[in-house]
């Protein structure tokens, strides 16, 4: 069943993103900004984790689930450490995402060639 | 002295000419493009993430895992030049997945190759991924501190 | 041999010719509508070179090259090598002029370049200054992608009024010439633009941005020449595409001028807009470089225009200004070119 939500509840957010690209002629850039920082909010509100209880993947690889990881990464931060959870939290819960996709970059740099 | 350009009522005229002659985006046929290609890089990532859970994590352990494979397949495509069709077919539906946030990364990398590794490759690394990074940082901070500072918790 | 001022706008001249003329395109190009009129196709976009920069330059030396045999002249006999292209600090230009060692003067307007170096380079030669001048423009797919857009392999999608540039070359050999025989190609007159700016803002819809321009210079050369549209075969624009023709039709319509059957546009010809997937056309400075020395030179020659008109358009704007806020000024240069019988 979670497959069939992650393809659903995946591919709806890919719309909204879509749509918001479309009709309120933004950059791709500032869509991918917004929805970066609308997963954070509705990651603080408990909401965004109700979508990925359901929806697995469907919820965590569309970039609101970076948000939604960075504030959950505080929060489990804050529990254990304080207030220094703030600061540590979030680069701690991405920092596999982030060091993967610095490494690919630098290794796909020194492999391959831009082609079109 | 930076003067405000007014727009005269023939160039208001000549706009709203402009507005009707020109082409609109496919906006219905986008985003139904957009929720299958979307929908699909989603279910890859939830098979990846079921085959970690296969091998005895839960399903918020292999998120993390999983977000790696997928950054990795997303660099791999880059790589073959591959996945920028995959976005100039599928808009949001292949940029807002983490396989484009990856392509986002990696080929603004593989461009600057000519520029030098450290001032071309190491420098336009972040060039367009950098605002993401930014100002989801920035977002999960204040979130967190409003959480912290009102009910206790991060 | 002389200069005669209609305006501040507007020259006409005697006896300049055009001596020869080159065009070298991309693999893209070379797959359109117009590839039997190009001197060379390059079977990629790089062909060979080891980046888009370098491969940019090497498209402007061969077009230059090829031009200067085709007039059976050295590179010494060349007095004078004007023209530009888009690259910052007019790289393209400036280190071709490094290999061949001749005076330079480099000039830019964005994809208008190619017009403008054509009507300066006739008004110093008709003025008793260099006998021979190399008008030159050129532009590359792949750099101004890096420059003005995004890194290639980066995914985005692009809107329907996008500009394709192209990846081309277009060069001329001007000189003077007091016994034109039949068939020679001169170069008539030329009417500098004024920038013109609209309020468009969008850098993916520069033809909103320049066709007013484009009016305008149309318009101030008609004026100027006393002469009706009807005087040329066709009028040729730089880069306006599908949609600019459009509203350059519909601009002269609200002025009660007929002007459908005479315009058309070299980055509307350039592609199969249909079948390439180019949105709304082609541009650069080797867009009308290309299209002129190559097709239209060819169309003069065989007879089947008399008279065109050239009017290069060029959107005036950085990656900065526009996002800095600012709107986008254009220019559009024209030349008037015509076979003598």
């Amino acid at each position: 069943m979670t497959f069939l939500w992650a393809f659903v509840i995946g591919g709806l957010l890919c719309v909204l993103a879509q749509l918001t690209l479309d009709l309120f002629r933004l950059t791709p850039a500032h869509v991918l900004v917004l929805f970066v920082v609308l997963g954070a909010v509705f990651g603080g509100l408990g909401l965004y984790g109700k979508l990925v209880n359901l929806a697995g993947a469907g919820a965590t690889v569309p970039l609101p689930g970076f948000g939604y990881t960075l504030v959950t990464g505080i929060g489990e931060a804050v529990k254990t450490k304080g207030i220094l959870g703030l600061l540590t939290g979030g680069l701690t819960a991405a920092a596999g995402g982030i060091k993967a996709a610095v490494l690919f970059g630098l290794a796909a740099a020194l492999i391959f060639k831009p082609k079109t | 002295m930076a003067k405000v350009r007014k727009l005269s009522r023939e160039m208001k005229q000549y706009q709203n000419m402009a507005d009707q002659l020109r082409p609109g985006k496919p906006i219905v046929k986008n985003a139904v493009v957009a929720f299958f290609v979307g929908g699909t890089i989603c279910l890859a990532g939830q098979g990846v993430q079921w085959f970690f859970m296969q091998h005895g994590m839960t399903p918020k352990e292999a998120t993390s895992p999983t977000t790696v494979v997928m950054i990795g397949l997303g660099a791999l495509l880059t790589g073959l030049g591959w996945y920028d069709l995959v976005v100039k077919y599928g808009g949001m539906g292949g940029s807002l997945p983490i396989t484009g946030f990856s392509n986002a990364m990696v080929a603004p990398a593989m461009d600057a190759r000519t520029e030098g590794f450290v001032l071309g490759v190491g420098a336009k690394l972040f060039t367009v991924a950098g605002p993401v990074v930014a100002y989801g940082l920035a977002a999960a901070f204040v979130v967190g501190l409003i959480r912290y500072l009102f009910m206790g918790v991060g | 041999m002389s200069v005669h001022r209609h305006s501040s706008s507007s020259y006409s001249f005697d006896n300049v010719i055009i001596q020869s003329q080159a065009a070298v395109v991309g693999p893209v190009e070379g797959d359109g509508p117009l590839a039997q009129y190009f001197d060379r196709i390059w079977p990629s976009e790089l062909n060979n070179h080891p980046s888009s920069e370098k491969a940019e330059l090497a498209l402007l030396i061969e077009a230059q090259n090829v031009a200067l045999t085709k007039a059976r002249i050295e590179w010494p006999n060349v007095d004078l090598v004007m023209g530009g292209d888009l690259l910052d600090q007019l790289i393209a230009t400036n280190f071709a002029a490094r290999e061949h060692e001749r005076p330079l003067a480099g000039l830019f307007s964005a994809c208008a370049v190619f017009a403008e170096s054509l009507g300066f380079g006739a008004m110093m030669i008709a003025g008793g200054g260099p006998k021979t001048v190399l008008a030159a423009a050129c532009s590359h797919h792949q750099s101004a992608e890096r420059q003005f857009r995004y890194p290639l392999e980066l995914g985005y999608q692009k809107a329907p009024t996008a500009a394709w540039t192209s990846t081309a070359a277009g060069a001329c050999v001007l000189a003077e010439d007091n016994s034109v025989k039949d068939g020679s190609l001169v170069i008539e007159a030329v009417t500098f633009g004024h920038v013109i700016d609209w309020g468009e803002k969008n850098p993916n819809d520069m033809a909103t941005a320049m066709t007013p321009a484009a009016f305008d210079t149309i318009k101030r050369h008609l004026r100027d020449m006393q002469r009706d549209i009807s005087y040329y075969d066709q009028v040729y624009t730089g880069d306006l595409g599908v949609m600019g023709i459009r509203l350059l039709d519909a601009m002269a319509r609200q002025e009660g001028l007929n002007w459908s059957r005479y315009i058309s546009d070299c980055g509307k010809s350039l592609y199969d807009i249909e079948r390439q997937d180019v949105h709304n056309g082609g541009s650069g400075p080797g867009c009308s470089a290309s299209v002129f020395s190559g097709f239209l030179c060819h169309q003069l020659q065989h007879r089947e225009f008399h008279r065109i008109l050239l009017v290069s358009t060029g959107a005036l704007f950085s990656p900065k200004s526009y996002l800095q806020g600012e709107s986008i000024p254009a220019i559009a240069h024209a030349v008037a070119v015509s076979r003598i019988n």
